[in-house]
Order: C-alpha cells, then structure tokens, then sequence
C-alpha cells in the first residue's frame, strides 16, 4: 500500500455561532486509506468530513487534496468537489431522475463523457452494487439501503480520490444497513481512500486502517481499530465505547 | 342574441388577438421569470438585491400603472418605438408590459418551488463538482418547474384577463374586451348578450387551461 499523504488537514478551527465545533483539528489520510470517525453526537465528526469538500467552510487552518489548497468558491472548487465523492445520510439522490441518470449526471456533465460511454459505465457501477435491474426506477421507487448503494455507484463514477461517508447508514432500517456496509466493505478492500463517519462499531472494525475518536471538536485518540476497540487510552474513549458496546 | 353572433367575426377576431397577448406575454414573462428566480437564487448579492428590488416594486405596482408607463412613459412620451405600423407599435408595448409585471409573479411561483427541494440534492449535486449555473440548470429549476405547474397555470389565467387592461391603459390595443366596448360604441350589440358573449368568451380560453394546468402538475409532479 502507497503511504503518500491524499487528505491533509492543519490546524483547522471552525464555529458555529459561539459553538466552537472544530479545534485545532490535525489529521492526514494517506491514499489507499480507510478512516473511520467515530465519537458521540455533536463532537463534529459531521462537520470535519464536510469540510474535506468545502461543503463547511472552515475559520482557519488549512486543508489539502492530493497537495492542492482547497479553492475558496468558483470553477477550481467544482474541479476539485469532482475528484471527491461525498455519500450523504440522506442519500440525496436527484428525486427527477432516474437511477442511471444519478450516476452518468456527474460523468457526462462534469467530465465531458459522451453519454454511451457514461451509460456503460453507469450500468457496470450498478451493476457492481446490485442494483442494475433498477437503473430506470426513480429514486422514490427504492427502498433506503438500495438508494444509498445508488448513491455510492454515483460517487463512483466520478472516479474520485477519495469518497466522504457521512453516517451513510443512520438513515436506513436495520435490515438494510449491512447491504450498504458491504458494498463499502467491498470498496476498501480493493484499496478505495475513505473516511467514514459511522456508529457502526463492526464495520470501523472489519474495514478500517485507522479510527479516529472525536468529542467535543476535537480528535481525542486515533489508532488501530484492534488497539482502538481493546485498548481505549483515553477516558472519553473508554466511557463511548463502554456506552455502546454493552447493549 | 342575433345581433352579437352577426358580429362573431369581429368578437373572434378580438379573442385572437387576446390569444396573441397572451402567449407572446406567457413566454416572455416565463424566460424573465427564470432569470429573475435565478437572479434571487444567486450567490452574488448585486444580482440578488436587483431582482428582489425588481420583483418586490412591480409586483406591487398597479398593473395599470405598468401599462400606463410603456405606453404613455416609454412609447409616447420618449417616442420609443417597437414596430413601424402603430398597430404593432402598441402591441409589443403591452406584451413588455404585460411580461415586465407577470414574470413578478412568475419568479415568485419558482421561488416557493425552489424552496421545496431538499438542501441535501444541491449538496450532493455540489459533490459532483457542478458549477452554481448546472446546479440551477439541471437540478434546482427542474424540479422547482415540476412543483409550481400549478401556480404557474393560476398565473396563466390571470395574464390572460389582464390583457384586458392593455386596451383601457393607454394603449389602444387591440383584443377582446376593446372590440366589446368599440361593439357598444358603434351601438351594434345590444348590451347584455354582448356581455355574456364576451364573458363566455373568456371563460372558453381559461377553464381549459386551468384544467391543462391541473393534469399536467400531477403528470410532472416529483415522487418524493
């Protein structure tokens, strides 16, 4: 596995209001990665993964992709937002189009691909996530764990760097969630660069590299998901985890 | 009664140009409504402060007002000129008229649509990498189309019966409601049936497309 670094985050603050939501926040993922960010709700594991695309701008501090500042707004923001897949809570799929034109929207818009060339490829991410028998139902048509394997097969197709989970599973009954952990279980495996803010202990377990633990804006602990889980150093750690591993 | 359908070519003849108003306006009103609701939707506050002064000032101007300014402002007073035939002249001064006032309500339509798409769908299609006007063009304006068919159609409707002001405000031009009163003038129809006729008239253009409207707000409609 290459260790350069792909996501580079220094010294970034940012706040709501009086709400000082990240602090101080250092953090580096290497290309090939898979971070899980865990913590309690409010710590602002949500917003950190939201900044890595300027969807949250961010007070001070910098972040980098691949090198590159992120650009504040404009055409070099799109380009960059292009090489960074983002899967939402809510999925977030275009309610108008059908599931394939979710997928080939970015490619042919964004990367100028020719339509055929995006339909095919757009099938092949389909089909990959189980789901090209769909391709022309509209997101409505879909049950909650099949909207979000369409959403990570429309990530995908852009080709990106990395690819941002924001709690992609808080939103899904319980019988979907593992469908949807797969398919992301899958991705890591073959080398994808994530960061995924999850409350799913066993996915942080099966697939990261590194897991981050965040409270209160800011990264308390970060290591080894083994060490992590077994060996918790710090006591916010060790309360969170007593919190959600016993039940 | 046989006096008003002895004179059914001129009554016709009036509706069309009615029609004509109408849908010179409906398209006009419609394209600036866009580039209104675009305007107000923008991240640039000079675009935003114009067009929510625009729409906030002549929404709120008596239509009459508006025609009144076209004609007597723009076209008589400063002798600007649309069409060479006085006629014509006359004509496009209500359809900019007519258009500037109904792409208000146009953008306002657009503007409550927009509101009901879900922030989360300009965020992933920010993700994407498209730039604020794809965002607008493929996702946000579609879908805010698709909710305000509706609305949109009320506001048809209400173009139509204000071409009717276009005649009484200054501007002699021609369509249904003049050729009533040039009807009464000339002492050719009798008063009631003429009413009635013209009423019928008009209901003839806007129940079908209120209907039109209906069907198809819930044929494009957006399942959620």
């Amino acid at each position: 596995m290459t260790s350069t670094p792909l996501v580079v985050l220094e010294n970034v603050n940012k706040h709501f209001g009086d709400l000082h939501v990240l602090r101080d926040i250092n953090l580096t993922v290497n290309s090939g990665e898979v971070v899980v960010v865990i913590g309690p709700s409010g710590s602002g594991k949500s917003t950190l993964c939201r900044t890595i695309n300027r969807l949250e701008t961010i007070d001070s501090g910098t972040i980098t992709l691949d090198g590159q500042p992120l650009p504040a707004e404009g055409r070099g923001l799109a380009k960059l937002r292009s090489d960074v897949g983002m899967v939402f809570q809510s999925f977030n799929l275009f309610a108008h189009k059908t599931v394939l034109q979710n997928v080939t929207l970015g490619p042919t818009k964004v990367l100028r691909q020719g339509k055929a060339e995006a339909e095919k490829r757009g099938m092949e991410l389909l089909d990959r996530v189980q789901i090209g028998d769909q391709a022309h139902k509209y997101p409505a048509q879909l049950s909650g764990g099949q909207q979000q394997r369409v959403a990570i097969a429309r990530a995908l197709a852009m080709n990106p760097k990395v690819i941002l989970f924001d709690e992609p599973t808080s939103a899904l009954d319980p019988e979907m969630v593992q469908e949807v952990l797969d398919v992301m279980t899958d991705l890591a495996r073959e080398g994808m660069t994530m960061v995924v803010v999850t409350h799913e202990m066993g996915f942080a377990r099966r697939a990261a590299n590194r897991v981050i633990f965040m409270a209160d804006g800011q990264i308390v602990e970060e290591n080894t998901p083994d060490e992590f889980f077994t060996n918790p150093r710090s006591e916010r750690a060790q309360d969170f985890l007593s919190k959600i591993l016993t039940h | 009664m046989e006096a008003f359908l002895s004179n059914i070519d001129r009554v016709v003849d009036g509706f069309s140009w009615t029609v004509r108003l109408t849908l010179v306006s409906a398209l006009l009103s419609f394209v600036l409504g866009i580039l209104l609701t675009a305007m107000r939707a923008s991240p640039v506050p000079l675009l935003r402060g114009l067009a929510t002064s625009y729409v906030e000032g002549v929404r709120n101007t008596p239509l009459t007002l508006v025609l009144l300014f076209c004609g007597l402002g723009l076209n008589s007073a400063l002798g600007l000129s649309m069409a060479d035939s006085v006629a014509m002249d006359v004509f496009w001064w209500a359809v900019i008229g007519l258009s500037a006032y109904t792409a208000c309500f146009v953008s306002e339509s657009l503007r409550a649509g927009i509101n009901t798409i879900p922030l989360g769908q300009v965020e992933a299609a920010r993700s994407l990498g498209l730039t604020f006007t794809q965002n607008l063009r493929l996702i946000v304006i579609p879908q805010a189309l698709r909710t305000v068919v509706g609305p949109l159609g009320s506001v048809l409707i209400a173009l139509t019966k204000n071409t009717t002001v276009a005649s009484v405000a200054g501007l002699g031009v021609q369509e249904a409601s003049r050729e009533m009163k040039l009807m009464f003038d000339q002492g050719i129809a009798p008063v009631l049936p003429t009413f009635v006729g013209f009423a019928i008239g008009f209901l003839i253009l806007t129940l079908p497309t209120g209907y039109f409207f209906g069907w198809l707000s819930k044929r494009v409609a957006v399942v959620r």
